[in-house]
């Protein structure tokens, strides 16, 4: 059933938030620490466990991959409703900040794919 | 006969979003095969018009959520909003090959403290130059250029002025359009092909909205390879600012 699949979803964004919030509350913070995250990794390790005992059918899957495929959609609605007015209002230390930011990091992500190592599997097969 | 029609999307606000969403995606779908021949994404084309519309929208309502502000719109700020962002986010971790994600281990640990000190020395020093000079100012801006949710919650924790702190949501909410918009232009740049490189970017880009529509633009498949890692920044940002990064920032401005 689509639910079930669904339903293990949910279970997995909710212990994750959870998880994350009591995480965050040890660290002494009021924050969420990494609650998403823990939720992905919870449901990979969830779907390789499953997988192997074979209890999850297809139908049940196709109750996570909707959500999965609703990814960009819901991207989407959420540019719509980002605070652009207030971004272009920011004046130039928000503009400079920002770009120098961004920049920076572009860089840094360039340096450190380009020393990824390449005979790997992963690479000759994308290549 | 439009009373109706608006009453119906108001009481339907969801459903509303999903017919206008799609419509949008549709419209996108067509613009990128007819004038730009495939070369730019469809998603890429529909976040774009998604910000241009956020622009409008929050022009004409006034307030802070762009088109979700106005009413006949209301059900985007549900379809868009953090819960079902992270719902679809956690979905697409069942598309991950657990042996990919391990490869990255500590590279992506690496990129993710990298992408909290750089962008949070450049909001410093732009401060700085612009005559923000208490540590304070200094740290909640620098703090902003970490993503828009540490800025404020930085600020909140050391007691920065609410102009600073406009100023340091306004630098996060900056990045996160910029990430959007960029990534899929710099992709070659950044050598965004593999698994382990959207974790990396994942981890230095920060911002989850930055980089998850960033990815969507530029490579579906490689999503939560960079939002498992991206999901850590907030949090991780959270920490070290009013810790680690204000302390650090004190010293230096009383030397």
């Amino acid at each position: 059933m689509i639910i079930y699949g669904t339903a293990l979803l949910a279970v997995c964004h909710l212990l994750g938030i959870v998880l994350g919030d009591w995480l965050g509350a040890a660290l002494g913070m009021k924050t969420n620490v990494g609650g998403v995250g823990i939720a992905m990794l919870l449901l990979i390790s969830l779907r390789v466990y499953l997988h192997r005992s074979g209890h999850f059918k297809p139908a049940s899957e196709s109750g996570v991959h909707y959500w999965g495929a609703l990814y960009i959609p819901v991207v989407v609605a959420m540019a719509m409703q980002q605070n652009v007015v207030a971004a272009m209002r920011g004046g130039p230390v928000a503009v400079l900040a920002a770009i120098g930011a961004v920049a920076v990091c572009m860089v840094f992500v360039s340096i450190i794919n380009r020393l990824e190592p390449v005979p790997a599997a992963v690479e000759t097969k994308a290549e | 006969m439009w009373p109706i029609i608006e009453k119906a999307a108001k009481d339907n606000g969801l459903i509303a979003a999903f017919a206008v969403v799609g419509l949008l995606m549709l419209l996108s779908g067509v613009i990128s095969r007819r004038l730009t021949f495939g070369r730019v994404q469809g998603s890429a084309i529909a976040i774009l018009i998604g910000l241009a519309l956020a622009y409008v929208g929050g022009r004409i309502s006034g307030g802070t959520k762009g088109l979700a502000d106005v009413a006949l719109f209301s059900g985007i700020g549900l379809m868009g909003g953090n819960m079902l962002r992270d719902f679809a986010i956690v979905a697409t971790a069942f598309e991950v090959h657990p042996a990919e994600a391990r490869r990255a281990g500590w590279i992506g640990a690496l990129a993710l403290l990298l992408g909290t000190v750089l962008p949070f020395i450049v909001g410093v020093a732009v401060a700085r130059a612009f005559g923000y000079t208490d540590a304070v100012s200094m740290t909640t801006i620098g703090a902003g250029a970490i993503t828009y949710i540490v800025g404020p919650v930085t600020g909140t924790a050391i007691g920065a002025s609410s102009d600073v702190m406009a100023l340091s949501i306004a630098t996060g909410v900056i990045k996160a359009i910029l990430v959007m918009v960029t990534t899929p232009l710099a992709a070659k740049f950044m050598r965004l092909k593999t698994p382990r490189s959207a974790m990396v970017f994942g981890g230095l880009a920060g911002t989850v909205s930055g980089v998850s529509a960033g990815l969507a633009a530029t490579d579906r498949s490689l999503v939560p390879y960079g939002a498992l890692v991206a999901t850590f920044h907030t949090g991780i940002g959270c920490l070290a600012g009013p810790s680690v990064l204000y302390f650090t920032v004190k010293l230096f401005a009383a030397s």
